[in-house]
């Protein structure tokens, strides 16, 4: 049984469509990938995982358990934890707070401890600012703590919204370096949004892309190796087959902004 | 110069009051982003709760009788639960509604409250005697200071403590913290959203009530509609101080306090009558150059 289990669901805000039947399985252990343009739909999909967007049809399992409708606190407590696009750091918060945040509806309290002083050994950066408020801190160290403080609810599956956005490469090495060896110590299973596919081939197990509210490619990151069919269904064309149009232009001008 | 010291410590116990109730506003729009108006009632029944209920013109003491320890905390549930009752029956439902939509609910609120008073303790003003010993005066040099202003004060003062120690030391004013800077985000870590608005409107429930037994012992009367003009002026501290921000809330509360009583005691007798204006078109001077407020709140600072 797949730890998620996300079949046909369809979103919409307003009169504007967001996803229109996407499907997607995830397995305990996996990470997966979702890349795909501006205004795809990604964020939409991990905000309805999470519970923080209702979707109007389809239906969502988690561990075998209907979903669909559970507020988010309540999907929270039963291991989902989602790091949002851009943080959502409390930045009049301390680092210390917005980490046990995260760990107030746990019961274990000293594997609360323990947990945080393993990521804080993992991330010396957030351990030096740690009665810091977080408002204080750089891009790449709010983007560690908001990982950080997902990983302190002990989620079993941990969404991962564009952690990459806005961030320098180097920057975005020591996330992504994190978030493996976090799969490697805790067996969490990922979910990543990303914009490009360069990075997430290396390491995702399986990668689809998202289209204009709809899942357009899946397989296997070695299946997609290559990149000449990611890049077919993420332009919705043969990349260079045509007559160079403005990259960006085919999709944000029909979806506007959907994410 | 005694003079002076005396309208300042007016001002500092007129302040407080504005700066309880405006705490009170301000820590529910902080995480509901609701403009509670219905706050100013929540003082009202805290007062009212102390006599018998009866339409008689007299007022006959009840709670009011009681001994001082079991009266605090007895007017304390009855205005904790009428709040909590509030957040049941006419937010909840509205959740997901705009502000402006949460603040006309809150006038219905409001208008049903003053209603109720209305129809169970009859619509005359009535004359009550709370605590009169507190209305005596105590002289410290040529300084005549009314014991009530003092305590006033002093209350004000342990409830802002009491109240930045529980947002800063327990688990549950953490959440609180983190839920009126980002609801949605902390309810994706767990954060019971019901939950933690029902401790939001405890703790306005308090903050109503302690005002309505210091406001009426000082005013010594009853009226269904006594807490509006407190819940006006708090809100209109609420907006200076800057929405949503508590340390706004209490700067605003105080600022409105200082310029009213000022005002009063250095206009021109025959302007006088005219010292709310006054009042409010010193809060559009300020609102000019300061339009996020004095002390502006963490989310509405653009983030770059």
């Amino acid at each position: 049984m797949a730890l998620l289990d996300v079949s046909d669901i369809h979103v919409r805000y307003g009169d504007m469509v967001a996803l229109r039947g996407l499907s997607l399985k995830v397995e305990e252990g996996e990470v997966v990938c979702i890349i795909g343009p501006n205004g795809a739909g990604k964020s939409t999909t991990l905000a309805a995982i999470a519970g923080g967007v209702r979707p109007y049809r389809g239906e969502i399992r988690y561990d075998g358990q209907p979903i669909l409708g559970t507020p988010p606190d309540k999907i929270a407590t039963m291991g989902v934890s989602l790091v949002p696009e851009g943080r959502h750091i409390f930045g009049s918060l301390t680092v210390a707070e917005n980490l046990i945040i995260g760990a107030y509806m746990r019961k274990d309290k000293a594997e609360v401890a323990r947990d945080r002083e393993r990521i804080l050994a993992l991330l010396p950066r957030l351990a030096e600012r740690i009665d810091f408020p977080a408002g204080r801190l750089s891009g790449g160290e709010q983007q560690m703590l908001a990982v950080a403080r997902a990983v302190m609810t002990r989620p079993k599956l941990l969404l991962v919204d564009e952690p990459s956005l806005g961030l320098a490469p180097k920057i975005v090495d020591q996330i992504y370096e994190i978030l493996l060896e976090l799969r490697k110590t805790e067996g969490l299973t990922l979910v990543i949004n990303e914009q490009s596919s360069n990075r997430v081939l290396k390491f995702a197990d399986r990668v689809n892309v998202l289209r204009q509210g709809e899942i357009r490619l899946a397989g296997t990151a070695a299946e997609l190796a290559d990149g000449a069919a990611i890049r077919q269904a993420y332009f919705g064309f043969e990349h260079g087959a045509q007559p160079a149009p403005a990259m960006q232009t085919p999709t944000q001008a029909s979806t506007g902004g959907a994410a | 110069m005694i003079g002076f010291i005396q309208n300042l410590i007016d001002a500092l116990s007129l302040g407080g009051l504005y700066a309880l109730t405006a705490l009170g506003i301000g820590l529910l729009f902080g995480i509901l982003r609701l403009i509670n108006l219905a706050h100013g009632d929540l003082i009202s029944v805290a007062a009212y709760a102390l006599i018998v209920p009866s339409v008689d013109v007299t007022a006959r003491m009840f709670i009011g009788d009681f001994n001082i320890l079991f009266l605090l905390p007895s007017i304390a549930l009855i205005v904790i639960l009428l709040a909590l009752a509030t957040d049941l029956m006419a937010f909840r439902p509205l959740r997901k509604a705009t502000t402006p939509t949460l603040m006309i609910a809150s006038f219905a609120v409001s208008y049903i409250i003053q209603n109720g008073i209305l129809m169970i303790y009859g619509s005359r003003p009535k004359a009550i005697n709370l605590w009169g010993a507190a209305n005596q005066q105590i002289q410290v040099g040529d300084l005549r200071v009314p014991l009530l202003q003092v305590i006033t004060v002093v209350v004000t003062i342990a409830l802002m403590v009491g109240l930045s120690l529980f947002l800063s030391k327990t688990r549950y004013g953490v959440q609180m913290r983190a839920a009126a800077e980002d609801f949605r985000m902390a309810q994706y870590l767990g954060v019971k959203g019901n939950f933690v608005i029902g401790i939001a409107f405890a703790i306005s429930g308090i903050l109503a009530a302690a005002v309505g037994l210091l406001y009426v012992t000082q005013s010594g009367s009853l009226s269904h509609t006594m807490g509006v003009p407190l819940a006006l002026f708090a809100f209109v501290a609420v907006v200076v101080g800057g929405m949503g921000s508590l340390p706004g809330a209490v700067v605003g509360g105080f600022a409105i306090g200082f310029v009213v009583t000022m005002l009063q005691a250095y206009l021109p007798p025959d302007l006088r009558v005219f010292r709310d204006a006054f009042a409010f078109a010193i809060v559009i001077l300020v609102l000019l150059f300061r339009p996020q407020g004095l002390i502006p709140a963490r989310n509405v600072i653009e983030r770059v």
